[in-house]
C-alpha cells in the first residue's frame, strides 16, 4: 500500500567504531574509522568529528591510506566497491565497482595502482572460504569505474582484517587462518604454509588470531588463542623456518602492530593493556594498563608518534608514544544485551540506556557522540567469567527531565535477590543527576516495569513488582529527616486479585494509570487511587500497554502474548477494535498520534505505524531487519522535516529508531532527507585545515582585509577609516615573535598599506 | 597366556647421580657423559643411543669436564688432576696433576694437538697432546680469578676464556691477554655478586658467545673487544652452551631447567646482515640443565634431575625415525639387579654398597589381577659395603644364594653367605691371582662355578666350594678382540657359556671341553643388550640395541627356524619404536615355546609357536582379544603378549616356585629425592 522505496532502514550514528582498524594520517592530525555505512574523520587532539564521508551503502569493511597521495584514502564496503575520497574536503573521489562482497582491504606502496582486497570465493559452493586478490584499479576518468581486473594471490584465507598483513617493502603477504599460516613472495610467486597443532598436552590453544609483519626486517609476529606471540623468521625456508614464543597475555591476543621503525611490537588483548615490546631484545616489555575496556585493535600513525586502540566498548583511545593519552573518541556503548529500554532525555534529546556495566550513557544522536556516562551501581567493576555482576536494568525519565529512576539489580541465586531502587535529581548547576533517594528492596520481586506520570506539579512514579503489587512513590518532605530537602516515599500500594502485574503505563496528562495484570487491564485514578474499570481480552497476558495521545487519548491500547492488539475506547469502556498481530513492541510517539508496532513474521521483524483513531495503517514496511527488534524509541527532530508526502509524514517530527538483534541502532530515513544531506555534504567547503599558526593569522588576516578593500573598492561603498594602531595587521606585527614573521620586505609592504587612507574615506 | 604370582619389588632404592658435563665426539657419534659421582658413561648414537660403556667413579675423583681427542678420553676435575681412560679396560689410565688447584674447565683444540685447562688459581695450562700421554707445556699469562670455562679459536691462535666478572682473549703464541671484557653483574640486587662467566664459545668469525651467572647470553667481537648483543634468558644462572657445528645455532641451559636456542638468522631473506636471534624454548628438565651437546639433528641436555634427553630439531630432520623422536634416558642399561632364583633373593647393586634382599610370602591365591594379602614382609638380609674408593662395577648372586661376588676397578672379592637363622657372611680368602677384576660376573645354575668377565674379553672360570675356590680355566676369543664383555648367560645344563662383548660378538664356549671355544654367533651390527639360553634346547636368544631378536641354536650352530622366519617376516613396527633396549630375557620353564623380555616401560612375553604379527595388525592387542571368543581369539593372536602395568622396571625375573619377580623404581620416587628446584613464578598461583 505505501511505496517503501521512500523510506529506507539506515544505519544512523551510534554505530561500531571499533569496528576495524582505525587509521591515523600522514600528519597524524587525524584519525579515520568507520563507523557503520560511512567513514567518519575525528580530529587526534580535539576529538571533534571533522567529517563524515557517506556514500557506501552497506557496511564499510577497509579503510587504507593511498599510499601515492596520502590526502586520499580507499575505503571498500560489503556494496561491493572501493571508495576513493579526499579525507579533508570530505569528497569522493572515484568508486571502483568490484561487484562482490568486500571483506577487507590493504595498500602496498609497492604495489602501484593496485589494492589487495578479500572476496568470497567464487565458484565454491562453500561461503566461508575467502580469498586474497589483486585488484588492479582502472586509469579511466570519470566518477564510477568498473574494476573487473582482479587476480588471485592466497587463497582459504580468514576474512578478518588483522589476520593478513604486508611484509617488508611488499615483498610478502603473511595471513593467517586456523592453525595455518601462508606467506606469500610476490617476487619469487610462491606460497609457504606452515601449520600448528591445534592443541598441546600443556593445553596450549594456537589457533591464530592476528598477524604483522615487521616494517624493515623479515619478521612476522602471530597472536594466538591462548595468549602466545610467535615471532616467525626464516620463514623461506620449507622446514628452516623458526619462531620465537612470547606469553604475557592470559587470553587471545586480539591485536599486533609493529611501530613503524620496528622498534617496538605492541600487541592487546582483553587485559585492557597495551604491551609494548621490545623488538629483539626478549621479553622485555612495556605497559599502558587500565584502558578500560578489552582492546580490539591497534594502529600507529605513519610517523610513530600517536598510538590508537580500539576498544570492546566502542571506544578509541589515541595516545601519544610517550604513553599520555590524548583523546578518547567514545561510540554508543552496546554490550551483549540491553535490559533497559531506549529512553530520550528530553533536556538533551540524548539518547539513553545501558553502557558499561552498571552505567548509564547518555548518547547524542545528533553528534553521534556520547555526552556522558550516569554511574549508577557506584561499584567496582571486576572483570570475570562467571562472577554476577550489578546490572541496571530498568530506568526512566519524566516528562521535564528533572528525575531519573533507575533499577539495579544482583540474582547470584534464585532465593537472594538485590533490587535497588533510585532516583536521580537533575541537578542545574552541574548539568548532571544526582543520587537524590535510594530504595533498597523496593519491591519483594522483580520490578517488572516502571513509569513516571506525566502530571508537571506532582511527579509520580509507579514500579510494579513480581510480588503481585504496585507501588506508587511521592516526592515528599520529611519532617525528621531535616536540611536534606525532600526525597521519595511509597504512596500507594495496589494489587489486583492477587496477579502480578506486568505493565503499567500513564496518560498523556497524568489523569488515569493503566496497570496490565496478567490478562486484565485495571485502570485507577491516580488522585483518589479508585479502580475505575477494568478490561481484559483473554486469552493471553498483556505485553504491553499505552495510552494514545492528543487527539487519540481516549484510547488505551494493548497488546497480548497471543497476538492480540486492541484498542479501548476509555469513553465508552469497550473494546473499539483488533486486530491479529503478533506484536513484540509498541512505541508511541510523544509528540504526534502515531503508534508504532513492531511484529514478528518469519525471522524478520515487520513494521506497522498507524494511528489509534484510523483503522488503516499509515505506514507499513515488511522485513525491517532479520530476527526481532529489542527496543525502539521516537527521538524528537531537532527541526521537522519539511517535504513530506503522506506515506513518510510520520517522521516529520520525529525519529524512530530501533535496536534490532545483533544490537544495530537502525532508523529511518527518507529519500528526500537523504537527497538533502548528500547535497550539503558536496557544496560543503571547509575552512582551510592549515594550523592556527601566528603566521596563518597574519597572513590570512591580511588576506582577507585585502578581500575587502577590494570589495569595498568595487562597490564604491564608503569603508570605515582604520587608525594604524588598531588595524589587525600592525597589531600582529607586533605581538608575533621576531622569529616567525615573515620577510620585511613583505611586511614593509602591507604596513605601508594599511597606513594609507582609502580614496573612499575621504571622498 | 599364563598367570604369574608377582612379587612387585619397589624397596631397591636406586638413585642415579646427576649429570654435570657431557662431550660429544662426532666422527665416532658418542657421546661422553660425566655424572656428579665421578662415573664416566658412553652412548652409542649409531646404536639406538645404547649405554655402550661405563666406567665406575672413585670417590676421590670429580669429573668437572670432560673431552673428546679424536679416541681418546680426558676428563678433569676439582682434585687439580686430568685423566685419561683406557676405554678397553673400562679404568683410568694415567692421571696427571696440573698444580694449579680445582681444574675447572677442560678444552681440546681443533687440531687435536693441545689441551687447554683451566684452574682454580687463574691460570690457564697447555698440554701437549702425545700418542700414548700428555705432557704440560706452559702456562698462559696468569689472572686473578678462576678460570671457569675454555673455548679454543679454530685456529688455535687464540683461546677466549671465562673468568669472574670478565672475559679475556689470549694469543696462544705469546700467552698474553690480548682483550678483556668486562661482564656486567645483571640487575641492582646482585651487584654485590660476581658474575660467573659459565661458559663461552669462540667462533670461527671471531666472534665469542658466553653465558653467565646472571642469567645473561651475550655476543661479543673479540676482533675488537666489544659486546655486540645481549640477551636475558633466566632469572637465575644459565649454565650451559653448545654451539652446532656449522655455527648457525647455540643453544644455553639454564637453572630453570629450560633449552633456549639460538640462530644465526639474516634480517632480511637471503640478506647478508645476520644477527643471533632467540628462537625456540624448550623445558626438558626440571633442575639445573649442567651439560648440553648440539648433534646436529638434535639436542642432547642433562642435568641435575639425572635424565639425560636427546630431542630432535624438526627443522633438521628429513624423515621421522626412531633416531629423530624425543629420547629420555633415565635408567642404566644394565641390569642393577641379580636375582637367587632358588632362595628367592634379590641382589641391589649401588655404587657403594650391596644389600640382599629376601623376598616376602604372601597368602592363599586370588583371582587375577587381586593383590594378594602379604604374609611375610620382604627382609633386608644385608648391606655390604664395599671397601676402598672404587665404585662398584658389577656384582652377581649365586642362585642358590650361598655365594656373593662384586667386583670394582681394582679387586674383585667373594663372599659365603649364610641365611638360615642368623645371616652370616664371610670373605672368600686366597682368591686365585688371575682375578683382579671384572667386567661382568656370572655363577653358574648349580651354583658351583663363577664366571667373571675380565680384560681384552677374558672369562675366567673358577670353581667354587667349600674349602677353596679354584681357576679351572680362562677362555679367550679367538678373534683377539679386546673389548670388554658386558653379557654373560649360561646353560643350565652346565654345558655351555655365552659371553658378548662391546664389539658385538658374542662366543659361545663348552664347559665340558674347556680348550677349544665352541663357536662364534655371526657378528650383528647392533650392540646385544640381552641374551640368555634356552634351558632344554640350548638355543642362544639374543636381543640387541635396534630390538631385533635372534636365536641361535648352540648345537647345530646355526640360527633356528624361529630366527630365520623373524629375520624375514620382520618385526612389528611399534616393536622397532619401544624407546628403551631390552635388559633381560627369562625363559618360561612351564611352557619351553615361551621367554619373556622386558624394558622399562613393559614386559612382553614371546610366543614362539604362534604367528608373528605383521605391520597391520594391532599389536598391543590383550584388551581386543579379551573382548573376544575363543574361536576369534586364536585366529588373532600374535607371538607378542605385552604387559605394560609395572612401569619404570629394572628387572623382571622368574623365581623357582614360578613367580614373577618386578623391581620397579617409579620416577616420582627419584624426582621426591631431588633437591628442591630453582622457585619458577607461574601464573595464577
Amino acid at each position: 500500500m505505501v511505496a517503501s522505496a521512500e523510506v529506507r532502514v539506515a544505519r544512523c550514528g551510534g554505530s561500531r567504531i571499533n569496528f576495524i582498524e582505525p587509521i591515523i594520517t600522514l600528519d597524524s592530525r587525524f584519525l579515520l574509522c568507520a563507523s557503520g555505512d560511512a567513514v567518519h574523520v575525528y580530529s587526534t587532539s580535539t576529538e571533534e568529528r571533522v567529517h563524515v564521508l557517506q556514500g557506501h551503502v552497506d557496511l564499510v569493511t577497509g579503510l587504507r591510506l593511498n599510499s601515492s597521495n596520502h590526502l586520499q584514502v580507499y575505503s571498500c564496503s560489503l556494496d561491493g566497491t572501493v571508495k576513493l575520497w579526499d579525507f579533508t574536503d570530505g569528497i569522493l573521489i572515484k568508486t571502483y565497482i568490484v561487484g562482490h562482497k568486500i571483506f577487507s582491504l590493504y595498500v602496498s606502496k609497492f604495489h602501484e595502482g593496485t589494492v589487495f582486497i578479500i572476496l568470497p570465493m567464487e565458484s565454491s559452493a562453500n561461503t566461508e572460504a575467502f580469498q586474497l586478490v589483486a585488484l588492479h584499479l582502472p586509469k579511466t576518468t570519470g566518477p564510477e569505474v568498473e574494476a573487473r581486473d582482479i587476480l588471485s594471490v592466497l587463497r582459504d584465507v580468514s576474512p578478518i582484517p588483522k589476520a593478513t598483513s604486508f611484509g617488508r617493502g611488499g615483498e610478502f603477504v603473511a595471513s593467517a587462518s586456523g592453525l595455518q599460516l601462508s606467506v606469500y613472495f610476490f617476487r619469487k610467486q610462491k606460497t609457504y604454509r606452515f601449520s600448528l597443532k591445534a592443541n598441546d598436552k600443556k593445553g596450549a590453544r594456537n589457533r591464530f588470531t592476528c598477524v604483522a609483519s615487521h616494517p624493515n626486517d623479515d619478521c612476522i609476529a602471530t597472536g594466538h588463542e591462548d595468549g602466545k606471540i610467535r615471532l616467525w623468521r626464516n620463514f623461506s625456508q620449507k622446514k628452516e623456518y623458526t619462531y620465537s614464543t612470547e606469553h604475557w597475555h592470559h587470553s587471545a591476543v586480539n591485536a599486533l602492530h609493529f611501530t613503524p621503525e620496528g622498534t617496538e611490537l605492541l600487541s592487546g588483548g582483553v587485559e585492557s593493556v597495551l604491551v609494548l615490546w621490545r623488538y629483539g631484545a626478549g621479553s622485555k616489555k612495556d605497559f599502558v594498563p587500565r584502558l578500560g575496556s578489552a582492546i580490539e585493535h591497534i594502529s600507529v600513525s605513519p610517523d610513530g608518534s600517536l598510538y590508537c586502540t580500539s576498544h570492546k566498548d566502542n571506544k578509541i583511545v589515541v595516545m601519544k608514544s610517550s604513553r599520555d593519552i590524548s583523546a578518547i573518541i567514545q561510540g554508543l556503548v552496546k554490550g551483549e544485551t540491553i535490559r533497559t529500554d531506549l529512553l530520550i532525555d528530553p533536556r538533551t534529546k540524548a539518547l539513553v540506556c545501558n553502557g558499561k556495566p552498571g552505567h548509564l550513557q547518555f548518547f547524542s544522536l545528533r553528534h553521534d557522540k556520547q555526552l556522558y556516562n550516569l554511574d549508577i551501581v557506584q561499584q567496582e567493576y571486576i572483570h570475570e567469567a562467571g562472577l554476577h555482576q550489578c546490572e541496571v536494568t530498568k530506568a526512566a525519565i519524566d516528562a521535564q527531565g528533572s528525575w531519573l529512576a533507575t533499577v539495579e539489580e544482583r540474582q547470584e541465586n534464585p532465593e537472594e535477590l538485590d533490587i535497588i531502587l533510585k532516583l536521580w535529581a537533575y541537578d542545574e548547576s552541574t548539568q548532571s543527576f544526582h543520587l537524590n533517594t535510594s530504595i533498597s528492596m523496593a519491591h519483594e520481586g522483580q520490578i517488572s516495569a516502571m513509569c513516571f506520570s506525566g502530571d508537571a506539579e506532582a511527579t509520580m512514579l509507579v514500579t510494579t513488582g513480581r510480588d503481585g503489587h504496585f507501588k506508587a512513590w511521592l516526592l515528599a518532605d520529611h519532617p525528621d529527616a531535616q536540611g536534606e530537602g525532600a526525597s521519595w516515599s511509597c504512596d500507594y500500594v495496589g494489587s489486583y486479585h492477587r496477579r502480578e502485574p506486568t505493565r503499567c503505563c500513564f496518560s498523556a496528562d497524568g489523569s488515569l494509570l493503566a496497570v496490565g495484570f496478567g490478562e486484565v487491564v485495571t485502570v485507577w485514578s491516580p488522585s483518589t487511587w479508585e479502580l475505575l474499570v477494568t478490561f481484559s481480552q483473554p486469552p493471553g497476558d498483556i505485553r504491553d500497554l499505552c495510552f494514545g495521545r492528543l487527539s487519540c487519548s481516549k484510547y488505551l491500547l494493548g497488546t497480548t502474548t497471543k497476538n492480540l492488539l486492541c484498542c479501548w475506547n476509555l469513553l465508552t469502556c469497550s473494546l473499539e477494535w483488533s486486530s491479529t498481530v503478533d506484536v513484540i513492541l509498541l512505541q508511541p510517539d510523544p509528540l504526534s498520534e502515531n503508534m508504532a508496532a513492531f511484529s514478528r513474521a518469519s525471522g524478520s521483524t515487520d513494521l506497522f505505524v498507524f494511528k489509534p483513531s484510523e483503522p488503516r495503517p499509515l505506514f507499513s514496511q515488511k522485513a525491517v531487519c532479520s530476527g526481532t527488534v529489542r527496543r525502539a524509541v521516537f527521538a524528537p527532530r531537532e527541526e521537522v522535516l519539511e517535504g513530506c508526502d503522506e506515506s513518510t509524514q510520520w517522521l516529520s517530527c520525529s525519529r524512530l529508531y530501533f535496536l534490532t538483534e545483533h544490537m544495530e541502532l537502525m532508523t529511518f530515513s527518507t529519500k528526500s532527507e537523504e537527497d538533502q544531506i548528500i547535497a550539503s555534504s558536496k557544496q560543503l567547503v571547509i575552512d582551510d585545515s592549515v594550523a592556527v599558526t601566528p603566521f596563518y593569522l597574519l597572513l590570512g588576516k591580511h588576506r582577507k582585509s585585502q578581500r575587502e578593500t577590494q570589495d569595498s573598492v568595487s562597490s564604491h561603498t564608503a569603508a570605515r577609516i582604520q587608525l594604524p594602531q588598531g588595524s589587525p595587521a600592525i597589531r600582529e606585527l607586533l605581538h608575533t615573535p621576531a622569529h616567525v614573521l615573515p620577510s620585511a620586505s613583505f611586511l614593509c609592504n602591507m604596513f605601508v598599506n594599511s597606513l594609507l587612507i582609502s580614496k573612499s574615506g575621504v571622498r | 597366556m599364563g598367570e604369574f604370582k608377582v612379587h612387585r619389588v619397589r624397596f631397591f632404592g636406586y638413585m642415579p647421580s646427576g649429570i654435570r658435563c657431557m662431550s660429544f665426539n662426532e666422527r665416532a657419534e658418542r657421546l661422553a657423559l660425566g655424572r656428579l659421582d665421578g662415573t664416566l658413561e658412553i652412548f652409542n648414537f649409531k646404536d639406538s643411543f645404547y649405554q655402550e660403556k661405563v666406567i665406575p667413579g672413585n670417590d676421590s675423583r670429580s669429573v668437572e669436564a670432560v673431552c673428546w681427542v679424536a679416541e681418546r678420553l680426558f676428563t678433569a676435575g676439582l682434585n687439580g688432576e686430568i685423566t685419561e681412560y683406557d676405554l678397553e679396560n673400562l679404568c683410568p689410565k694415567y692421571s696427571l696433576d696440573a698444580f694449579g688447584g680445582p681444574i675447572w674447565t677442560v678444552a681440546c683444540n681443533a687440531q687435536g694437538t693441545h689441551l687447554a685447562v683451566g684452574c682454580e688459581d687463574g691460570s690457564i695450562k697447555l698440554f701437549e697432546i702425545l700418542p700414548e700421554k700428555i705432557r704440560f707445556e706452559r702456562n698462559l699469562d696468569r689472572q686473578k680469578g678462576r678460570v671457569l670455562s675454555l673455548s679454543w679459536h679454530e685456529s688455535g691462535t687464540r683461546i677466549a676464556a671465562g673468568m669472574l666478572d670478565m672475559i679475556r682473549i689470549f694469543d696462544v703464541q705469546s700467552g698474553h691477554a690480548t682483550h678483556r671484557m668486562l661482564v656486567d653483574r645483571g640487575v641492582s640486587g646482585m651487584r654485590n655478586h660476581e658474575c660467573v662467566v659459565w661458559c663461552v664459545a669462540f667462533l670461527s668469525d671471531l666472534t665469542v658467545i658466553s653465558t653467565d651467572s646472571s642469567g645473561k647470553v651475550q655476543v661479543w667481537n673479540a676482533a675488537m673487544g666489544i659486546l655486540s648483543s645481549t640477551h636475558l634468558v633466566s632469572k637465575s644462572d644459565v649454565l650451559s652452551l653448545a654451539v652446532s657445528k656449522d655455527e648457525s645455532s647455540f643453544v644455553v641451559g639454564t637453572s630453570e631447567g629450560t633449552v633456549v636456542q639460538f640462530q644465526f638468522l639474516a634480517n632480511i631473506l637471503g640478506g647478508d646482515e645476520k644477527a643471533w636471534v632467540r628462537t625456540k624454548t624448550f623445558k626438558p628438565h626440571t633442575h639445573d640443565v649442567r651439560a648440553l651437546a648440539e648433534i646436529g639433528t638434535a639436542v642432547v641436555s642433562g642435568g641435575l634431575d639425572t635424565q639425560l634427553v636427546v630431542r630432535p630439531l624438526l627443522d633438521k630432520v628429513d624423515i621421522m625415525s626412531y633416531d629423530n623422536v624425543l629420547h629420555k634416558i633415565h635408567f642404566p642399561h644394565r641390569s642393577l639387579v641379580s636375582c637367587a632364583q632358588k632362595a628367592g633373593m634379590l641382589l641391589f647393586q649401588f655404587p657403594a654398597q650391596l644389600e640382599v634382599w629376601r623376598l616376602g610370602e604372601s597368602e592363599g591365591r586370588g583371582k587375577p589381577g587381586d593383590t594378594l594379602f602379604v604374609k611375610k614382609n620382604p627382609e633386608k638380609l644385608l648391606q655390604l659395603k664395599r671397601k676402598g674408593e672404587d665404585h662398584i662395577s658389577c656384582s652377581a648372586i649365586s642362585p642358590c644364594g650361598g655365594w656373593l661376588a662384586y667386583s670394582t676397578v681394582s679387586s674383585l672379592r667373594v663372599y659365603r653367605l649364610q641365611c638360615d637363622e642368623h645371616v652370616s657372611i664371610s670373605k672368600v680368602p686366597k682368591l686365585p691371582k688371575v682375578l683382579r677384576s671384572a667386567h661382568q660376573l656370572s655363577f653358574s645354575d648349580d651354583s658351583s662355578k663363577l664366571f667373571a668377565a675380565s680384560t681384552h674379553s677374558m672369562v675366567h672360570v673358577i670353581s667354587l666350594s667349600q674349602s677353596e675356590c679354584k681357576h679351572l680355566h680362562t677362555f679367550k676369543p679367538k678373534s683377539g678382540s679386546t673389548e670388554p664383555v658386558h653379557l654373560l648367560a649360561a646353560s643350565k645344563d652346565g654345558k655351555w657359556l655365552a659371553a658378548a662383548n662391546r664389539g658385538c660378538e658374542i662366543h659361545i664356549y663348552n664347559l665340558h671341553k674347556l680348550k677349544v671355544p665352541h663357536c662364534t654367533v655371526p657378528i650383528y651390527g647392533s650392540c646385544p643388550t640381552a641374551m640368555g639360553i634356552h634351558p632344554t634346547s640350548n638355543n642362544l636368544l639374543m636381543v640387541h640395541a635396534d630390538r631385533q631378536i635372534f636365536e641361535y641354536s648352540i648345537v647345530e650352530k646355526q640360527y633356528t627356524d624361529w630366527s630365520r622366519r623373524v629375520q624375514r617376516e620382520g618385526l612389528h613396527k611399534l616393536w622397532l619404536e619401544r624407546d628403551t633396549p631390552v635388559t633381560h630375557v627369562t625363559f618360561n620353564p612351564r611352557n619351553a615355546a615361551q621367554f619373556m623380555l622386558h624394558d622399562t616401560y613393559m614386559f612382553c612375553i614371546i610366543d614362539q609357536s604362534l604367528p608373528l604379527p605383521d605391520n597391520k595388525c594391532q599389536f598391543y592387542n590383550q584388551i581386543t582379544l579379551k573382548s573376544l571368543s575363543e574361536q576369534e581369539r586364536l585366529s588373532h593372536a600374535h607371538a607378542f603378549k605385552m604387559c605394560t602395568k609395572y612401569q619404570h622396571l629394572l628387572f623382571l625375573g622368574l623365581l623357582d616356585d614360578e613367580s614373577l619377580v618386578v623391581v620397579q623404581r617409579p620416577l616420582t620416587d627419584i624426582a621426591s629425592q631431588l633437591p628442591a628446584p630453582v622457585r619458577l613464578k607461574k601464573f595464577a598461583t
